[in-house]
């Protein structure tokens, strides 16, 4: 590890340990996304065991579930929908948010005085709620999933990229680029993107985890990832019966939640100074 | 109260209007893009052209969208929340003595958890830095990295499950003694405690410490104050305004946590109601619980915001 810290060190960037090993954990569940369908042990949907509820074994390494089947696997292939959804959901929000915010702060004016308005009122309802308004309209097939994420975010994401903008362009660069005749589209793709990019990105991690929070939370409330497929939050709610023989059924898809959401939050934390920073 | 701060609040409060008229706009809007038809969902697929269009109009169906929000805020102004599509019940029935239940449940986890998050955030900064504040910091960044429902399922692990201390289901209806409300509410308050705390705990002790780092704290120090009354008397009364909107910001948090909360614990609440409405698809019991929902929270906001104002020492 201390090896690859120091191509790091190389190149200007100073990683801690607990960074580095943040980052791991969510390589190693990025791996896992993609090539999840070649390392399963047992097929995801069969049944393979008698008994419910089963304990840690050498067949079954994270115990079965409420059915039999292996949990080892079900949390395998959960990776696909958790990460895959989110990180699509995140991607889009970003995108959009940023674009927005960035066309508002050059552009001024009514634009940025209406939209603003509109993304702070859209702020303002809490995520779950919103999450429950939405889903109740338009159903939870992955797509409409992706679509309520990306709505609920999209705002938080456009006020951080707008406030962000603003400062930069009261810059001198600006100015001389507007003098020069530039145009916005210009102004926002060439002088003001690259100067908010960083914070930009940490704040695309920060975002992830908020969906991944309310993607496992509306599928525990069972109205996410539907079955007979499941993420880890459905994987939750499908063994929640078994918690009171304390069944590693339902613990071991928690801490996958967990583990990926605490690295990331980790990661970000101790994210070299010179992405972190503002300038 | 002098008039810059009394048009500051006003503003506030003006704000706070046209945020909850473009909210209802979006909860609107958010739930009626129903593929399909309401109709059909009520009448099944095997009715007859004429029974749907009959219906379509008796619901106003086929009056533009906008007409049918402001027929609807208008019934929401004047209390009638309309009728639930489940079970031909008015909304304002089913959702009176649950709306009782879930108030209760907040009143008593604010009781608990501001006193605690409070005092932990303002001794963390006190000591930042120690092995009491670094504990600290670790602790609520995880409780706000993880869901709501891992704290609950880890709660009822813990307390349920092995220690055997309390029930892990609540029934409110067989509740008769004092003893039996606290085994009743204890489970529930003790998640939505953790839960709403950790943000609340991070943004006192980070309000604290940017007050101790002023000058005139410093000046305190220098003249000799005592480490006590360096923080209460100099830096307190100056963080009194971001720490209300801590407060006020992790309470709406409360509205997240409550919708799991009331789930997992089977609580008779009104996220509950409004979780099983959205399973059923029952479109205005939804859209009466999320506003419930929304005015709660830009209540608690905006008061935040005002009291933050009044609270600012350079404003009076």
């Amino acid at each position: 590890m201390a090896s690859i810290a120091s191509v790091f060190q190389r190149y200007g960037y100073r990683f801690n340990r607990l960074g580095l090993c943040a980052a791991i954990v969510i390589l190693f569940w990025i791996m896992v996304a993609l090539f999840a369908p070649l390392i399963l042990p047992h097929p995801v949907g069969k049944i393979v065991d008698y008994d419910f509820y089963g304990p840690v074994s050498s067949a079954f390494p994270l115990g079965t579930d409420y059915l039999g089947r292996d949990m080892l696997s079900r949390i395998l292939m959960g990776t696909r929908y958790t990460v895959g959804i989110s990180v699509v959901a995140v991607f889009l929000a970003c995108s959009i948010g940023v674009c927005l915010g960035m066309t508002a702060a050059v552009t001024g004016g009514w634009f940025d005085t209406i939209f603003s308005r509109l993304m702070d009122a859209l702020n303002s309802i809490p995520s779950k709620l919103f999450g429950l308004v939405v889903v109740s309209g338009v159903g939870s097939s992955i797509p409409a999933l992706i679509m309520t994420l990306t709505v609920i975010y999209a705002p938080s994401s456009y006020r951080f990229a707008r406030s962000l903008s603003v400062n930069v362009n009261t810059m001198d660069f600006i100015t001389v680029a507007r003098t020069r005749g530039e145009g916005t589209f210009y102004l926002i793709i060439s002088e003001i993107f690259p100067n908010i990019l960083r914070p930009v990105l940490a704040d695309f991690g920060l975002r992830f985890v908020f969906i991944v929070l309310l993607l496992s939370g509306l599928s525990f409330l069972g109205l996410g990832v539907q079955p007979p497929h499941a993420d880890w939050g459905a994987l939750v709610r499908e063994n929640v019966g078994g918690l009171s023989y304390g069944a590693p059924a339902v613990i071991f898809p928690s801490l996958a939640i967990a583990s990926l959401t605490i690295s990331v939050n980790i990661l970000i934390d101790n994210l070299p100074q010179k992405i972190r920073d503002r300038s | 109260m002098n008039k810059l701060a009394f048009s500051l609040v006003l503003g506030k409060i003006g704000i706070a209007l046209v945020t909850l008229m473009i909210v209802s706009f979006a909860v609107f809007f958010a739930t009626a893009f129903l593929p399909g038809d309401v109709t059909e969902i009520l009448l099944g697929q095997s009715a007859t052209p004429e029974a749907v269009a009959g219906l379509r109009h008796a619901m106003n169906l086929d009056q533009p969208a906008i007409f049918r929000f402001f027929l609807w805020i208008g019934g929401l102004i004047q209390g009638d929340l309309g009728v639930s599509y489940a079970n031909n019940m008015p909304v304002a029935d089913l959702i009176g003595s649950r709306f009782a239940n879930s108030m209760k449940l907040a009143a008593a986890t604010t009781l608990f958890a501001v006193p605690i998050a409070l005092t932990t955030g303002i001794l963390a900064a006190m000591f930042e830095g120690s092995l009491f504040d670094r504990m600290v910091t670790v602790t609520s960044i995880t409780l706000i990295s993880v869901p709501e429902f891992l704290v609950a399922t880890i709660a009822v692990l813990v307390f349920a499950v092995y220690l055997k201390w309390l029930p892990a289901i609540v029934t409110v209806s067989e509740v008769r003694s004092f003893g039996e409300v606290l085994r009743v509410y204890a489970m529930p308050v003790i998640v939505l405690t953790f839960v709403i705390s950790a943000q609340m705990i991070r943004m006192t002790r980070a309000a604290v410490i940017g007050t101790l780092k002023t000058s005139y704290v410093e000046m305190a120090l220098l003249k000799g104050a005592s480490r006590c009354r360096m923080v209460l008397r100099h830096a307190l009364p100056n963080a009194l305004g971001p720490i209300v909107n801590a407060v006020a910001l992790s309470l709406s948090y409360l509205v997240g946590g409550v919708i799991i909360v009331e789930t997992i614990f089977n609580y008779p609440g009104i996220a509950k109601l409004m979780v099983d409405a959205v399973a059923t698809r029952d479109l205005p019991l939804v859209q009466s619980c999320a506003m419930i929902f929304c005015v709660a929270y830009l209540l608690l906001i905006t008061l935040a915001d005002i009291i933050s104002i009044i609270a600012n020492p350079r404003l009076r």
